[in-house]
């Protein structure tokens, strides 16, 4: 794709008079169209998150007088401050809160365990049954491989009821284990995703290697997990996001506090809040405290979660 | 899986080298992991929610076989009609606004900037959770103290409903929906237009076609297969749709926006009639699985249509 940007200056340099005036007569209306679109496509993504923060830092009785104001009403951490167990009762009370508290460090921990368990053994499980489809020759590869892609037709709810009856069964409900097992060890679309990169690997480093002795078992960790650093990375962070922001699944699995993650907990303090008054500012800021981690692989990730997108789209 | 026999004849057939021989050994046990995840969670489940289909089953009591009761039941009952309808209204709904912005906005951005950071923002809200985007919005549409109910205040002079009526509630589901999908969807089409060769623009230029007539005739036939794509993952997604209604408004005002996998969830969760649920899941997925197939079959006659 950017290989085609050489071609594109070298044309750019060549003076050519009439077709350059008539680039310049024409697009602005066009082009000022599609910029003002496109920032007001930005503004429509970007607003409710700017509005999470400027509520989370406002005072919850202030906001009822000002539901306009575009700046945090009087400026507090207090919704931060009850949301993590921070601030007494009586001073929840007094911002505004609704007084139900919401245990906020243990979801947090919940959902990192939940996510980091589930990312570590998809991953894993991906990348050896990935290299067995496409480093490996044996009879019915393929046959297996296209077992497992038909996978992809099942949608999620088909199997979210039968799966849960047999956690229920082996008494797996309201552990991490029950959270975590069914989508560990098989995923289609990691086992795909990671044997497509594999395919284009070089075999000439593997053959070497084979040849000065290395065992295949070695050579896996040794050489083609190095070279596929780059995919197993957007496969973790997609996985992570993925788990993090997984409702469905926790809502029946989860309902001990004890194992319960962020999402579920926030439907749950969401309810608690009373109709008449609701709290609003902790709400957000409870919200802003679960989207946060999204937030900073956004910000270190971004641009490859970006052209992963791109890849899967092209396949 | 590979059986011992696989292991002679692989032998024989894949004679690359020294390289591989054994491999068949190897690979059986780098995909038992994977193998054992895609029996026991995978395709025994769907067996076993076929099973279940037939039997009046709640959790605590061994299922009973009661043939075809479920479906009888299903066929009239008259929540899972509205239910269905309502699913439809939504997906309709999703994938009609949600392919029109995603298509304009990709064109938009392949046309004035390559800036990584744009495309980065336009993915922000395909990152975080359906909770989260559903807590969000149903604070701006707040009736009372809601920023985009006060703006439609100032413009109408009254307020909007938008998750308390029943005319309302789906479409701003839907639109709730979009604004966290439309981003990665673009991004997916974006890619899609920079697979196109620039030469072929040129040559539309050079026989003087104008900018719309090269965007319908050059541009839309080629994205074809990608959006048919984005139609496939939006349609298969939007019907379901869960935690969006589960946190908004439940279902309500008066099942207006009972979509399936919510009255699924309630008929197995809050009533624990867990045949009757599974029976409604199943019919869900035959739907899934036929609209899937017609529109890959559309797919296919599309591509040979371009090449």
């Amino acid at each position: 794709m950017t290989s085609t940007l050489p071609q594109v200056t070298p044309a750019r340099s060549t003076p050519r008079t009439p077709e350059r005036r008539s680039q310049r007569r024409r697009p602005p209306i066009g082009k000022t169209v599609a910029w003002v679109y496109l920032i007001g496509f930005l503004a429509v993504t970007i607003f409710p998150f700017y509005w999470i923060l400027r509520t989370a830092l406002s005072n919850n009785y202030s906001l009822i007088d000002h539901p306009s104001s575009l700046l945090p009403v009087d400026l507090t951490l207090g919704p931060f401050e009850r949301v993590l167990g921070l601030a007494t009762r009586e001073q929840a009370v007094a911002q505004g809160g609704s007084g139900a508290t919401i245990q906020l460090g243990l979801y947090l921990r919940n959902s990192v365990i939940y996510a980091t368990g589930l990312t570590v053994l998809v991953v894993l499980s991906s990348l050896l049954a990935a290299y067995a489809f496409s480093r490996l020759h044996w009879r019915g590869r393929d046959v297996v491989f296209g077992i497992f892609l038909s996978a992809l037709m099942i949608p999620g709810i088909m199997t979210l009821l039968p799966n849960f009856v047999l956690i229920h069964d082996l008494g797996l409900t309201n552990t991490f284990a029950g959270l975590i097992l069914p989508g560990a060890l098989f995923s289609a679309f990691s086992i795909f995703f990671l044997r497509q990169f594999m395919l284009g690997l070089p075999t000439e480093i593997e053959d070497a290697a084979l040849i000065d002795g290395l065992g295949r078992f070695r050579l896996l960790f040794r050489i083609t997990v190095p070279m596929s650093q780059g995919p197993l990375t957007t496969l973790a962070l997609l996985t992570f996001i993925n788990a993090w922001n997984d409702y469905f699944w926790p809502l029946m699995i989860a309902g001990n506090s004890d194992v319960r993650p962020l999402t579920v907990a926030l439907g749950v303090f969401q309810q608690a809040s009373p109709q008449t008054q609701p709290d609003f500012a902790g709400l957000m800021a409870a919200t802003l405290v679960a989207a946060f981690p999204m937030l900073v692989i956004f910000i270190l990730f971004g641009r490859r979660i970006v052209d992963s997108i791109g890849f899967t789209g092209i396949r | 899986m590979a059986t011992l026999a696989a292991g002679t004849a692989s032998r024989r057939r894949n004679n690359t080298g020294p390289a591989h021989r054994g491999d068949w050994r190897l690979a059986a046990v780098l995909i038992l992991p994977a193998t054992v995840g895609f029996i026991v969670f995978g395709a025994v489940p769907v067996f076993r929610g076929i099973y279940l289909s037939f039997t009046r089953f709640r959790i605590l009591t061994p299922p009973r076989w009661t043939g075809l009761d479920n479906y009888r039941r299903l066929l009239s009952d008259d929540v899972f009609w509205k239910s269905l309808g309502v699913t439809v209204e939504y997906v309709v709904l999703s994938v009609v606004l949600g392919l029109a912005v995603s298509l304009a906005t990709a064109v938009i951005m392949h046309r004035l900037t390559r800036s990584t950071v744009v495309r980065g923002i336009v993915l922000l809200p395909f990152l975080v959770s359906g909770v989260v985007a559903a807590l969000v919005w149903q604070w701006m549409l707040d009736p009372g103290l809601g920023i985009v109910n006060i703006v439609v205040k100032a413009l109408t002079g009254h307020n909007v409903l938008f998750l308390g009526s029943q005319g309302w509630v789906i479409p701003t589901l839907s639109l709730i929906g979009v604004w966290k999908s439309m981003g990665y969807n673009a991004i997916l089409i974006f890619a899609g237009l920079q697979t196109i060769a620039p030469q072929i623009y040129e040559a539309g230029r050079i026989d003087g076609a104008s900018e719309p007539r090269m965007f319908r005739y050059l541009t839309l036939p080629l994205l074809r297969p990608i959006m048919a794509m984005v139609v496939v993952l939006t349609v298969i997604g939007s019907f379901q749709v869960f935690d969006l209604v589960a946190v908004t408004t439940k279902g309500g005002p008066a099942n207006a926006s009972n979509v399936l996998p919510l009255y699924i969830y309630s008929k197995g969760f809050t009533e624990f009639d867990f045949g009757y649920a599974v029976t409604m899941s199943m019919a869900l997925f035959v739907l899934l699985l036929t609209i899937t197939f017609v529109q890959l079959r559309l797919l296919r006659a599309n591509e040979s249509d371009t090449n």
